[in-house]
């Protein structure tokens, strides 16, 4: 039987950077270890489903550029997240579809059409090494594999059946502008009225220089009220951090777990794979959430 | 005295920021939270991070019924007043770290706190120092314990890569480089401990709340 056969497959071509990503590693801030994961979770798990994996399997998560595998063995893949045009040894496949593979054969997952990111999986899911119960990779830490490159071997799991039937998933395109919800605190105290008001009502532009750290903004500058500086402080995903040149950004999975720069708002944990997918350039508004609550103090 | 004075502020849909005085009261904190967490009666809480005066708990179900339930809490009001911060709050579990102080920068530290390296070396090595914190790479932990008169300022210019088990002070922290990376922080010395290894039960040696001394070799 072809399944004696070790399953895996070989990056052809790695693109500008693609990594290993599951769900990541929570539960370990308190040591500094981000948590890591797929950016754009929503889209991991749908390209899970659809070849049969498990949720938590990892899958390779594509930036801008895409990226090509040989398979090694007969496998399914399936591709989700950002639109992108594919093709199993040049013949069009279809995005967001279960799609059988030959050992041999080339798949192709060409330039993010629509967004940044795009996910492949692979039936049996990616089996790297784990590092703290997880595979991702951790760009700040360097935990995790390192990021592809041409030549890589990737293991894969058994084989699993694909799901007989999908109810369709369709994946929204990034909206214009993007609209991120988001409530006030921890530290919104520590800005001005004006700063809040421009949070409220400013356009803000996508940085080219956001990666999976951050989804970093252009635009106005947010000013502090308090200009102390802020001793270490846990952190957030989605927390809106304020560095010292005024210019939000929105911590993404990779984020630093502790940080000194205080944190005016947080982004809804729906909205940040709609951040993962934010283009260098796109439009990025705030939709601030009814009024933080006054939790209070005891002395 | 009073007991420790808690501070609550909103952080998102799921999480919560609880702000104390200092250090010592965010040990007192930190060990309650565990103690509750522990005996199951905190609810779901993903990550407890402690911070240098917080302690921030992540992936939380109720945020708003945390927080009532957090400021009724009585904590410290037996604590002493002796302004050590190992008094304050007990320290459950130490490490002796061996260290060789022959770092780059402990001549210039020696000569910031007016002594000689000796000198220097034994002040160092006497402090009781207490993980506060992690922050800035996996298993890096921010130590207190020294006396706010050897606060050191960082290096004005940041190395490109300090070796791992360099041990360096900023400010009045001092730290141990877990892996090799980039540093600001003024080297004093260096240890042969492996204080991070992901594939231990326990990765990191250096957790929050853990006692640490340094023990000239």
């Amino acid at each position: 039987m072809s399944e004696a056969r070790p399953r895996f497959v070989e990056v052809v071509r790695a693109g500008p950077l693609t990594t290993v990503q599951d769900i990541g590693r929570a539960g370990y801030a308190h040591l500094a270890v981000p948590r890591s994961g797929a950016l754009d979770r929503p889209a991991l798990d749908l390209a899970n489903r659809l070849v049969g994996n498990h949720l938590g399997d990892a899958a390779l998560e594509a930036t801008l550029g895409g990226v090509g595998v040989r398979a090694g063995c007969d496998c399914t893949v399936a591709v989700t997240g950002s639109r992108a045009l594919i093709s199993v040894d040049g013949h069009p496949a279809g995005w967001g579809l279960a799609t059988p593979v030959r050992r041999g054969q080339l798949v192709e997952v060409g330039p993010a059409l629509s967004g940044v990111r795009s996910y492949l999986a692979v039936d049996g899911g990616l089996a790297v090494q784990a590092t703290l119960g997880s595979r991702s990779t951790d760009v700040l830490s360097s935990l995790g594999p390192p990021p592809l490159r041409d030549g890589d071997v990737l293991p894969l799991g058994p084989p699993r059946r694909a799901a007989a039937a999908l109810d369709f998933d369709p994946w929204p395109e990034p909206s214009d502008p993007l609209v991120l919800r988001a409530r006030l605190g921890p530290r919104d105290d520590w800005f001005t009225a004006a700063a809040l008001a421009v949070l409220r009502s400013s356009t803000f532009t996508a940085s080219s220089l956001s990666n999976r750290v951050a989804l970093r903004l252009d635009g106005a500058r947010l000013e502090r009220a308090v200009e102390a500086e802020l001793p270490s402080e846990g952190m957030v995903l989605g927390a809106v951090q304020v560095p010292a040149d005024g210019r939000p950004l929105v911590f993404l999975a990779d984020h630093p777990t502790t940080g000194g720069y205080p944190v005016i708002a947080v982004v809804e944990a729906d909205d940040l794979p709609a951040c993962a997918q934010a283009r260098p350039g796109a439009a990025v508004r705030f939709h601030v959430l009814a009024d933080r609550p006054g939790y209070g103090a005891r002395s | 005295m009073t007991g420790v004075r808690l501070r609550a502020r909103p952080v998102g849909a799921s999480a919560l920021l609880v702000e104390v005085d200092g250090a010592a009261d965010v040990r007192i904190l930190s060990q309650e939270i565990e103690r509750r967490r522990a005996a199951g009666a905190l609810g779901t809480v993903v990550d407890v991070v402690p911070g240098a005066r917080t302690v921030l708990l992540d992936g939380v179900t109720d945020p708003a019924a945390l927080a009532r339930t957090m400021l009724a809490w009585e904590l410290g009001a037996d604590r002493s007043e002796s302004g050590d911060p190992s008094a304050a709050a007990p320290v459950p579990r130490s490490i002796d770290v061996p260290a060789a102080y022959d770092g780059p920068d402990l001549e210039g530290v020696a000569a910031r706190w007016g002594v000689g390296v000796d000198e220097a070396v034994r002040l160092h090595a006497r402090v009781q120092f207490v993980v506060a914190f992690c922050g800035f790479s996996p298993g890096f932990a921010y130590l207190t314990g020294m006396p706010d008169h050897l606060a050191v300022p960082r290096r004005a210019t940041p190395r490109d890569l300090v070796p791992a088990g360099a041990i360096g002070l900023a400010g009045a922290y001092c730290g141990v480089y877990p892996r090799a990376s980039p540093g600001g922080w003024q080297l004093i010395a260096r240890t042969d401990l492996q204080l991070w290894d992901p594939g231990r039960t326990e990765p990191a040696l250096l957790t929050p709340g853990t006692g640490v001394r340094f023990v000239p070799s």
